[in-house]
């Protein structure tokens, strides 16, 4: 197994990781820990299967480097609706009816 | 042109959150004419010379990023901006002075529709990718614009749910670079053939489902009716009437191009979107009946109106079911748009969210209630609104092809769809309880909303421009 293939390997099982914590746990601070460990797995997979031949490919590079923005952008968007949640209510996980 | 229609809403918006909270109606306004404008020239365009494309800096793929306008593509964007412009002078009459979700709204709507027109526009998956977050930034941020602990819920699970969706899309998209080394969507198209390893497989099965999560089709729509039953009214709107659609263009569009060798191969793959689709007018529909509150019934409805979406899949072999599907498209964005707006109006005049408090206002406010009726028409599907068009099409697409299964599901579905709009309407034609308040409101909110509903009607009889219009490659 090359190097690269082994990056994208774990990437694949972070990414199976994160989503499951963004869809079964309850705090919300976690579940942003879990779309933040779910992204970095996509951005494994994307800068280790576009290896050729042992030289890195930079294209995937600027690809993870806009990714890794979008990621802090969408991090900063849901810490700061966790926050007012908990400001207003004094919980930090959606309450589980529908009906909200 | 086609530069200009995503760099206009990015300045209005950036202009609009430098001068301050709740400012920067007026340049959102002239901006949205402006975009209106060459949306229409776009279309003119195209029709008269065919797919149009735009190297970003003058470098072209592989290493730049190409803007590429067809049929389909620009019927989008003179979708969108059909909408947001009635819908921009109807919310600056719907919020108060001092209500908080308009502190933000301009901003936030231009970037939404910057990335709208960006997506509709892109020619590179990757560049999909940062329109569609920026798209579900804007959108959620304007979920949360009120302020209140319920629409924030809304919007969290509404972020986690869009978050999961473009992250299936973007493995989907790292697995496609790592086999074939390029994201250009027009050379994907001759690449993946009908041998394509196994990897390419699951690279498209996890960028669909990513994008049918964002699209809210059963039973992924858990998001959808707590954020677009929640958010401010010209907010619902949008977001029910373009940008769940934005995320069904890219499926069709992915469906049609670089993977429509996969999808020829396996016969049994079109049937997925398919049941879902009928699952969800089912489910949507039986929602919409049983809702209580007026924004819930219209967010179910949008439900079981998506459904309808994703039954052309198995007929999309045979030419005109892009056509349908797109008309279709065309239908519930105006429909639901006028509905959502109307909706805005009635809640604001009565007080009530409750469609049991509608009691009388067939009497008070006759346009406004004309319009929800109107909008109906077109839910139903009845002769001559564009609801009608897309759901004859489909129809006799299906009974062409012997799959009397999708024919069928139109049918009821149109039937479902008038037991929950004449549910509101018979409420409405009730009369008023002897203490009941009716407060005036500006005579723009009635009208803007009546325009959409007049618009999804009469679509029906321009149908034709449309749909050669859709048909440019």
């Amino acid at each position: 197994m090359t190097a690269g293939l082994l990056f994208a390997s774990v990437g694949v099982i972070l990414f199976a990781l994160g989503v499951a914590g963004v869809l079964l746990l309850e705090h919300l601070l976690r579940r942003i820990l879990a779309f933040n460990i779910m992204g970095s797995g996509t951005f494994l997979v994307l800068v280790g299967l576009a290896q050729r031949n042992g030289i890195a490919d930079p294209v995937p590079q600027a690809m993870v480097l806009t990714g890794i923005v979008v990621a802090v952008a969408a991090t900063a968007l849901a810490l700061a609706l966790a926050r007012r949640l908990y400001v207003l209510t004094g919980k930090l996980e959606l309450s589980q009816d529908d009906e909200a | 042109m086609m530069v200009w229609l995503i760099l206009l809403p990015l300045l209005w918006a950036s202009l609009a959150f430098m001068l301050g909270p709740s400012r920067g109606v007026w340049p959102a306004i002239a901006g949205l004419v402006a975009q209106l404008w060459l949306a229409f020239a776009l279309a003119a365009e195209i029709v008269g010379s065919g797919a149009a494309m735009h190297a970003v800096g003058g470098w072209g793929a592989p290493l730049g990023i190409d803007l590429v306008a067809d049929g389909l593509s620009a019927a989008m964007l003179l979708l969108t901006q059909c909408i947001a412009l009635p819908l921009a002078v109807y919310a600056h009459a719907y919020f108060k002075r001092d209500d908080p979700a308009r502190n933000y709204f301009w901003p936030l709507v231009g970037f939404l529709l910057a990335g709208l027109n960006a997506l509709f526009l892109s020619a590179d998956l990757f560049n999909i990718y940062v329109t569609l977050e920026l798209l579900g930034l804007a959108a959620v941020g304007l979920v949360a614009a009120g302020g209140g602990a319920q629409q924030i819920a809304a919007a969290l699970r509404y972020l986690f749910a869009t978050l999961v969706g473009s992250g299936a899309y973007l493995l989907g998209v790292a697995l496609i670079y790592g086999t074939y080394g390029t994201v250009s969507t027009v050379t994907l198209v001759s690449l993946i053939g009908a041998d394509a390893p196994d990897l390419v497989w699951i690279a498209g099965g996890l960028m669909v489902l990513g994008l049918m999560l964002k699209t809210a089709l059963f039973p992924f729509h858990f998001w959808l009716p707590p954020a677009h039953g929640g958010a401010p009214a010209p907010v619902s709107a949008l977001l029910s009437a373009v940008v769940v659609k934005a995320s069904f263009y890219l499926i069709l569009r992915l469906w049609v191009g670089p993977f429509s060798s996969l999808t020829v191969v396996a016969s049994l793959v079109v049937w997925f979107p398919a049941l879902l689709g009928t699952l969800a007018v089912f489910w949507g529909s039986y929602q919409a009946i049983r809702a209580e509150r007026l924004k819930m019934l219209i967010a179910y409805s949008t439900v079981a109106q998506l459904g309808y979406l994703f039954l052309i899949f198995p007929l999309l072999a045979s030419a005109g079911a892009l056509q349908a599907g797109i008309m279709q498209v065309f239908a519930h964005g105006l429909a639901k748009a006028a509905m959502f707006a109307a909706a805005g109006t009635l809640i604001k005049a009565t007080g009530q969210e409750m469609v049991a408090g509608l009691a009388g206002v067939a009497e008070r406010l006759p346009v406004t209630l004309f319009a929800f009726g109107l909008a109906g028409i077109t839910l139903m599907g009845l002769p001559p609104s564009a609801g009608f068009l897309a759901k004859w099409q489909l129809i006799e697409l299906a009974l062409s092809q012997q799959q009397w299964v999708i024919a069928f599901v139109v049918l009821v579905g149109g039937l479902l769809a008038a037991v929950y709009v004449f549910s509101v309407l018979r409420q409405a034609f009730l009369l008023a309880p002897a203490d009941s308040v009716v407060t005036p409101v500006s005579r723009t909110l009635e009208w803007t909303a009546f325009v959409l509903a007049a618009a999804s009607v009469l679509l029906g009889l321009r149908g034709v421009e449309l749909m050669q219009l859709v048909g440019v490659t």
